[in-house]
């Protein structure tokens, strides 16, 4: 076992739930280096929706959350109010953030409270038998689509930028180094940060949409789609049908976080606050 | 010229049987080819991934950063 996970990890809850494979391991495992290389770890809240991403934070040994269906972002944004010091990062999957949770999404990222919601992206919703979701990409074959998704899907980080995030990146588990950065950036940006991570299911995506259930063969096809954003910036629009836009999306330092603006309005309570850590 | 040397150990990789699931992941992201499917059994009866010439291993810890159950480790040998 990694020294990381024997030193952050619940012991009594491992093996992990994960499918053999599955994406976000890569991120939980990615996470608890950005965790360890921060020196972090007595600060760090975390908040988890439901689904497989949704499992991840509660192996750590920190203060969790493990909540209602789509509704992670406004516990967290409670979390942060009570106790603006912590580091609260939020772990959700597609269906959970701009699924069933897209408004509370939208409306956490107008706030810019100063969270970092970590999105899993694997196009499907994985844990309840593999149905479509608003992120499934046209024409992908699921149990609910069988002949072929016919709605458009979202760009969850062109989502996010518009509704008011102040950090927006993304990237794949086949970039896990890029990931860590991008992590690091997320936690340390006082603001709204968005880090969507394309992750591969092998289970239900990859069988039904890609026609292979080898998580390698996934990771290359991440690794062959992806296009990083300054090159996209110059590519033709035809050409990035299919592609993944990865990289720093968005970055804005000006904009004011929501905690920080609430307490300077209140500066009697926020005295108060200081007594009780 | 090439010049050719002697090439020292400095990692010693390091697979968990406990916590292995067999995917194979590190078989496809090492950069140098270390890892082959391999037939030994991991405790939960998957089929574990074989490490081959060590020494080649350029310690650029993909492979660790990769693996979705933490089984795997690169340590730092020698100097």
């Amino acid at each position: 076992m990694h020294p990381l996970a024997d030193k952050y990890l619940r012991q009594a809850a491992l093996p992990l739930i994960f499918c053999p494979g599955c994406g976000d391991g890569t991120v939980l495992n990615v996470f608890l280096r950005a965790v360890e290389e921060m020196d972090i770890f007595p600060d760090l809240a975390l908040v988890g929706g439901i689904g497989c991403s949704g499992w991840l934070p509660t192996y750590l040994r920190a203060d969790v959350l493990h909540v209602l269906h789509g509704r992670a972002i406004p516990f967290a944004t409670g979390l942060k109010l009570t106790d603006p010091r912590r580091k609260v990062v939020v772990f959700t999957g597609d269906g959970d953030c701009v699924g069933i949770g897209g408004n509370h999404f939208i409306h956490g990222a107008r706030r810019n409270i100063d969270l970092t919601v970590i999105m899993m992206n694997n196009g499907i919703y994985g844990m309840t038998g593999g149905q479509v979701a608003p992120t499934t990409p046209l024409h992908g074959r699921t149990q609910t689509s069988p002949y072929g998704n016919i709605e458009f899907p979202f760009d969850v980080g062109d989502l996010a930028r518009a509704a008011g995030a102040t950090y927006v990146a993304r990237w794949t588990t086949a970039h896990p180094k890029q990931l860590l950065r991008a992590i690091k950036e997320g936690i340390e940006h006082a603001g709204f940060s968005f880090i969507e991570v394309l992750s591969q299911c092998p289970t239900q995506a990859g069988r039904y949409m890609e026609g292979t259930s080898d998580p390698g063969e996934l990771l290359t096809l991440f690794k062959k789609r992806a296009i990083s954003v300054e090159r996209a910036r110059s590519t033709a629009a035809q050409d990035l049908r299919g592609r993944i836009i990865v990289g720093k999306i968005h970055h804005l330092t000006e904009k004011k976080e929501f905690s920080k603006t609430l307490y300077e309005s209140f500066p009697a309570e926020a005295a108060d606050n200081q007594d009780h850590p | 010229m090439k010049v050719s040397r002697p090439k020292q150990q400095t990692t010693k990789i390091i697979l968990d049987d406990r916590f292995c699931k067999g995917c194979n992941l590190c078989v496809q992201v090492c950069p140098q080819k270390l890892f082959s499917q391999g037939e030994k059994r991991s405790r939960g009866g998957y089929r574990m991934p074989e490490v081959g010439h060590e020494k080649e291993c350029s310690g650029c810890l993909l492979c660790e950063m990769t693996c979705p159950d933490l089984a795997l480790t690169v340590l730092r040998v020698g100097k």
